[in-house]
């Protein structure tokens, strides 16, 4: 089969087969210069193994790989690099202690002049300096990663794709970490990536953004391929159906159950950068938080577990002022936190799932130091049925798990500790569809028993449909609140960005 | 399945060395392979068996104890000067040797979590101040005159076992139950496996890493005990490069440098395998330095194994 000019990728008849699942079935997709195609499916569809394949990082089982007019069975990085693919991964690949330009150009050859081993450092700066003028991005070349804010090592990343010349940009939910602003410019870039003529290849779950941004859209499901289409031609619950081959109901969300008592009030609350924070949640109540990132949700819900230390201010519980200094007076004060960074603060991946959900507790049911093994594995297996973690057994290790699973542990375990106020941040981050809708079911059924909830969300979707009220913050500093009838994305977002 | 396979293959691999140097040395010598010398062995492995049970909690907990064998010397030194120059009740003297290790210990762990320093540092400047103090306390010199009846411990038997090989089993099970059977154990794992995740599990990192190096600090008392009384005097030189011997045991046995793996069984085994090395090497009639090479060459090579083991299982 030859390819035509139109197409820079054609994937062709691919499978993959990992030690008991068909990661890839015959998968075939063309990919057209210029656009941007979207990937989607729901977490172990076989996205990432079809970026793998693309990328050079597995080899498949069949099928092949046309490049233009050159076709390949199998990839290598440095190949996948000289046909001009780049992959931005969730976690980038970049050297925090060097500067912008010597990531940029990192094993670019021609740079590093062969009969010296010295390089050029005004030539690095000027080229690197191009690269960026070309982006339109204003970063200094000499500036350390490590100074750099998320979203603009993510600028670099693609800087250094662009410095290769790549063709092909594959992102792997690249507005995970971005504030609303910076997604904007995230997506104004790609525009005028695809004017130049690179295809973009874009993995995300956020399906907002794939209607704004891509041209096609493939679903993917357990492995195969389901469906390509125009973007425009296909309807949101469509989509959904495709990827989850049932129906699910997006978020409907009512809280008719009583509210109870306060259960947790902050009064002038500073610390960790935030002013003068004042709010009351009821038990059974759900109290979101918005604001852009950066405007102190994460440092406020550190704050209130005691991760960080506090300045000044009260804090009440059940209506008793109480001191946190620190994550054990929260806990013992029935505070539950669950942190925004899940694999490097709400599990621990190398230890089993059911070490991690007593975690909290496991010094609770012991006596006399002894843990009580009966009854740690009883609380286990009710809370594996209830929160209904898939895995073969509790003793398999955490890292095993899918995104779901993993977090549905760190609510396992912060249910175990029976707390009355929960703090969630961004408790759906990185799961899929699915996964989500059951996070959310057991937000709902976690106030319904009469748990205080403060509900933390960049997506602002979830954040309106499933808070009973809204806390908006703005530059560290409270904005105001809004209840339930005065909900709007558009007033939420003019809060957040200071505007009223 | 899988990895439970590979696991059990590993768990044992280690005993399998165990067992192979065992028999290599039985050929070699007909000495070697007498109820004497097993005896011998655990005479000469018990300090360090003793020490490995402790260093095994700090080494699970993330941590890492450079100054156990400046411990030691710096124990037997103030205990046999405190008996001999100074008067005291040995057996007080000896409270107070083991209460001083612990001491140590718990300034170790409290300096380490709270101020930060990296656990090879803070224990490295310990190491070599202690020792320092050691020389200055002694002259230099070599103090004698540990009561027979304390000689017991170490030199004596019961039923031809050895004393201070009945000390280190009953530690050796004291250990296991605390790392496998109370919450402050598993505690350990969870430290060193993700220090921040602990914390915002809403556990106390700082008790629980200060206990790791408490408990090490008491067993290496003990150790010490074993150890001046076996030598019946307070050398000042004593214990020298000790520290290194035990962490070979450690990482022999399958614990983790980096924290958050292992257990004791490994660690002990580990051990035994440093003193069958030893003993049958000089049986055997091999040069001194030979045994170094020897250890060396073992280490490398079950490193070697596991990492490789490891990195399969990601492929």
């Amino acid at each position: 089969m030859t390819n035509t000019v139109n197409n820079v990728l054609l994937v062709q008849n691919i499978s993959k087969r990992y030690v008991g699942i068909q990661a890839l079935d015959n998968v075939s997709i063309d990919f057209k210069k210029g656009e941007t195609h979207a990937l989607v499916g729901e977490n172990g569809a076989g996205k990432s193994t079809l970026i793998k394949i693309i990328s050079g990082a597995e080899v498949p089982d069949s099928g092949n790989l046309v490049f233009e007019d050159k076709s390949f069975d199998k990839m290598t990085p440095h190949l996948a690099q000289s046909v001009g693919v780049a992959t931005i991964y969730q976690e980038f690949n970049l050297f925090p202690t060097l500067s912008v330009a010597e990531n940029i150009f990192m094993g670019d050859e021609t740079l590093s002049n062969r009969k010296r081993y010295f390089y050029n450092k005004k030539e690095y700066i000027d080229k690197a300096k191009k690269v960026l003028d070309s982006m339109k991005i204003n970063i200094n070349p000499l500036e350390l990663i490590e100074n750099l804010t998320t979203a603009k090592m993510q600028l670099v990343e693609i800087a250094k794709a662009i410095a290769k010349n790549a063709k092909i940009l594959i992102m792997d939910e690249p507005t995970a970490p971005l504030s609303t602003k910076e997604t904007e410019d995230l997506f104004e870039l790609v525009g005028r990536l695809k004017q130049q003529g690179v295809t973009i290849i874009y993995i995300s779950h956020r399906l907002d953004e794939l209607y704004r941004i891509s041209d096609r859209v493939t679903v993917l499901r357990d492995g195969k391929k389901i469906i390509t289409t125009k973007t425009e031609d296909i309807k949101r619950q469509e989509l959904i159906y495709h990827m989850a081959n049932r129906k699910v109901e997006e978020i409907e969300f009512e809280s008719t159950w009583e509210k109870g008592d306060v259960a947790l009030e902050a009064q002038g609350l500073c610390g960790n950068g935030l002013k003068d924070i004042s709010f009351k949640v009821r038990c059974g109540e759900i109290l979101g938080i918005g604001g852009l990132l950066g405007a102190g949700r994460t440092e406020l819900a550190r704050l209130l577990f005691g991760a960080d230390k506090a300045e000044s201010g009260k804090i009440f519980v059940h209506g008793k002022q109480v001191e946190i200094k620190n994550p054990e007076n929260a806990v013992s004060f029935g505070i539950a936190y669950v942190p925004e960074d899940r694999k490097h603060h709400g599990v621990i991946l190398s230890l089993p799932i059911n070490w991690n959900i007593t975690l909290p507790i496991l010094r609770r049911i012991s006596k006399k130091g002894f843990y009580k093994k009966k009854e740690e594995s009883t609380i286990v297996d009710t809370l594996k049925n209830t929160l209904q973690i898939k895995a073969a057994s509790v003793k398999q290790n955490v890292e095993s798990l899918s995104g779901g699973n993993q977090q549905k542990v760190v609510l396992a375990k912060w249910l175990a500790s029976k707390p009355s106020i929960l703090i969630l941040d961004e408790p759906t981050r990185g799961v899929d569809v699915n996964a989500k809708q059951e996070i959310y079911n057991l937000i709902g059924e976690f106030a319904k028993q009469g748990i205080a909830i403060i509900f933390i969300s960049s997506e602002m979707d979830e954040l309106l449909n499933i808070s009973d009220r809204l806390m908006v913050l703005n530059e560290k500093r409270m904005v105001g609140f809004l209840e339930k009838n005065e909900f709007s994305q558009r007033t939420v977002l003019s809060m957040a960005s200071g505007i009223c | 399945m899988e990895l439970k396979l590979t696991n059990f293959v590993k768990q044992y691999a280690i005993i399998i060395v165990l067992i192979a140097l065992i028999a290599v040395f039985s050929i070699l010598s007909p000495a070697f392979s007498t109820i004497n010398n097993a005896m011998n062995i655990i005479r000469q492995i018990s300090v360090m068996g003793i020490v490995a049970v402790g260093f095994t909690f700090v080494l699970i907990g993330g941590g890492l104890d450079l100054s156990v064998g400046s411990q030691i010397a710096i124990m037997n030194v103030s205990v046999a000067l405190m008996i001999v120059e100074h008067g005291v009740n040995p057996i007080l003297a000896v409270i107070i040797g083991i209460v001083m290790t612990t001491v140590i210990g718990f300034f170790n762990g409290y300096m380490i979590t709270k101020t930060g320093i990296p656990p090879l540092i803070a224990t490295l400047a310990m190491m070599t101040a202690l020792r320092g103090v050691t020389f200055i306390m002694s002259k230099g010199y070599p103090i004698y005159g540990i009561p027979d009846y304390l000689k017991v411990i170490g030199q004596g038997n019961i039923y031809k076992i050895p004393v201070q090989g009945i000390i280190m089993a009953g530690i050796i099970v004291l250990g296991i139950i605390l790392l496998n059977k109370t919450y402050i154990g598993r505690h350990f794992y969870a430290l060193g496996s993700n220090t921040e995740a602990t914390r915002l599990a809403g556990i106390n990192i700082h008790f629980t890493r200060t206990t790791t190096y408490t408990l090490l600090g008491f067993l290496t008392g003990i150790a010490g005990l074993v150890m001046l009384t076996r030598v019946g005097s307070g050398q000042p030189n004593i214990a020298n490069g000790f520290e290194l011997n035990v962490l070979t045991a450690a990482v022999l046995g399958g614990v983790s440098v980096n924290g958050g793996k292992g257990n004791i069984p490994g660690a002990i085994v580990g051990t035994a395998i440093i003193g069958v090395l030893n003993n049958g090497m000089s049986i055997i009639g091999a040069n001194d330095y030979w045994q170094k090479v020897i250890t060396g060459i073992v280490l490398f090579v079950v490193v070697v194994f596991d990492s490789i083991s490891q990195s399969k299982r990601k492929a």
